[in-house]
């Protein structure tokens, strides 16, 4: 690979959500600012860019990452999921998010798409978490609004529903 | 709180990157994990003029059990490491340790190596990387060499790296059996920089306690283990012999005060674990 010099815009192309999509980056320019100014993404939220609050963090390919503590040339080529890609494509929310709307895991919402991105990544490798568990993962996000208790009720609530979803092909057996 | 501008380039295997950092030397940085690389330029602490990004080399991303020592490429995750079947067993140090270095959310993509290589003097895995005696294995385009932890951390973020080397494995000695191991660190939030930590190895007769936080760079000290008294009052003058410091998050009286208390309670843990 040829140096990316600096003062260069270079081309990017990522897959966001199951979409293909292309935008232009200097060097410095961070993935969350990617997101946000080049693809238009603007879920992703922007709070101290040094991978301390968690606001910006998404997954990179299947990976819970601060997107303030990547580079958008990093991710050329890669798999990118954000918030927008939660919910269903009528529109409708996806299980996590539900279960944040019922339990009020929610109040201004900056932090909340960060934390909705780690906790859809750990339910999936941790489907049986508890919440010391998801104490220990929300540890690295700060909300200032909730106290966290909503958030561990409705990730709780989530990781139930999700792992009756797991169950039930089993549990219907064969059609006769 | 955007980085200054640089060059980047992202080669595709070691000899290459070893090539670059022996061209650029003290203008380049090299880009692994980023979690505080990227952080430092973002607050424009640093500012190299090319960052050599070494996230596509795949073959440097091992974890290699040697029998007498674990062998970490640098391009490990610490994710991968605190995912290895055998970790607990093998390093129970580093098992205990890892789930305090910064969050899920970072050890996803920071490296142990790039830790090491940052030395920030609060740090879990440089405390562990000097408490096992561990070495570092610096390469530059000619040669390679191997420099053991105490000779390894110089300073607050300083290393005897030198400008056209680059980390490219770190050694975790394995302790004897009888080993016991214990961590801990008091922190404003669990995974935030560690006011102290410490960490202790026991066998038989000695323990090897290490804290970080309390000076430029862990500080290792073997202690006989001749009774609770004997053992605080080790722990005492170790605290006063370290160059604690106020800062925002803690006065220089509690820093000591934790290395007396986290300390005995360390060594306790690590004595009751011992088999």
């Amino acid at each position: 690979m040829p140096i990316l010099s600096a003062g260069q815009r270079h081309k990017i192309t990522v897959t966001l959500n199951g979409e293909e999509r292309t935008g232009h980056a200097e060097p410095r320019m961070l993935l969350s600012d990617f997101l946000r100014h080049e693809l238009g993404a603007t879920g992703t939220h922007v709070g101290c860019e040094h991978g301390v609050c968690g606001a910006c963090t998404i997954k990179l390919d299947g990976q819970p990452t601060r997107s303030c503590l990547t580079l958008a040339v990093q991710v050329d080529g890669s798999q990118l999921e954000t918030v927008e890609g939660l919910g269903a494509s009528d529109g409708s929310l996806g299980v996590l998010q539900d279960c944040f709307r019922r339990h009020f895991a929610l109040q201004c919402g900056f932090c909340t798409a960060g934390i909705l991105m780690s906790l859809d990544t750990y339910l999936r490798d941790q489907p049986n978490a508890g919440e010391d568990d998801l104490r220990a993962l929300l540890s690295g996000h700060i909300c200032r609004c909730t106290g966290y208790t909503p958030i561990i009720a409705a990730a709780l609530e989530a990781a139930e529903i999700l792992r009756a979803r797991e169950l039930q092909p089993e549990q219907r057996g064969p059609d006769v | 709180m955007k980085p200054p501008p640089f060059d980047y380039i992202r080669p595709n295997t070691l000899a290459e990157g070893l090539e670059l950092i022996g061209k650029y030397g003290a203008d380049a940085r090299i880009l692994a994990g980023g979690q505080s690389l990227i952080a430092m330029l973002n607050m424009r602490v640093a500012a190299p003029k090319l960052l050599i990004d070494i996230n596509g080399l795949t073959d440097e991303a091992y974890i290699r059990d040697d029998g007498d020592a674990i062998a970490i490429g640098c391009a490990t995750r610490q994710a991968v490491l605190e995912r290895w079947p055998t970790l607990a067993q093998r390093l129970p140090l580093i098992a205990k340790a890892l789930p305090y270095v910064g969050h899920a959310q970072t050890r996803s993509r920071g490296t142990v190596c790039g830790s090491i290589a940052h030395a920030d003097p609060s740090s879990e895995l440089p405390l562990c990387l000097a408490l096992l005696d561990g070495q570092v294995v610096l390469r530059n385009r000619r040669r390679s060499r191997t420099v053991p932890a105490r000779d390894f951390f110089s300073g607050v973020l300083q290393t005897t790296r030198l400008d056209d080397e680059m980390i490219t494995e770190i050694r975790l000695p394995v302790p004897p059996g009888n080993t016991g191991a214990a961590f801990n660190e008091m922190a404003i939030r669990h995974g935030d920089f560690a006011i102290i930590a410490v960490g202790a190895l026991v066998d038989t007769t000695h323990v090897r306690v290490a804290i970080g936080g309390g000076d430029d760079f862990p500080v290792v000290k073997r202690l006989p283990l001749s009774g609770e008294a004997a053992l605080q009052e080790a722990l005492n003058d170790l605290a006063w012999s370290l160059d604690c410091q106020d800062d925002l998050h803690a006065t220089a009286t509690y820093r000591r005060h934790l290395i007396r208390v986290l300390g005995q309670r360390t060594i306790e843990e690590a004595i009751a674990c011992r088999s």
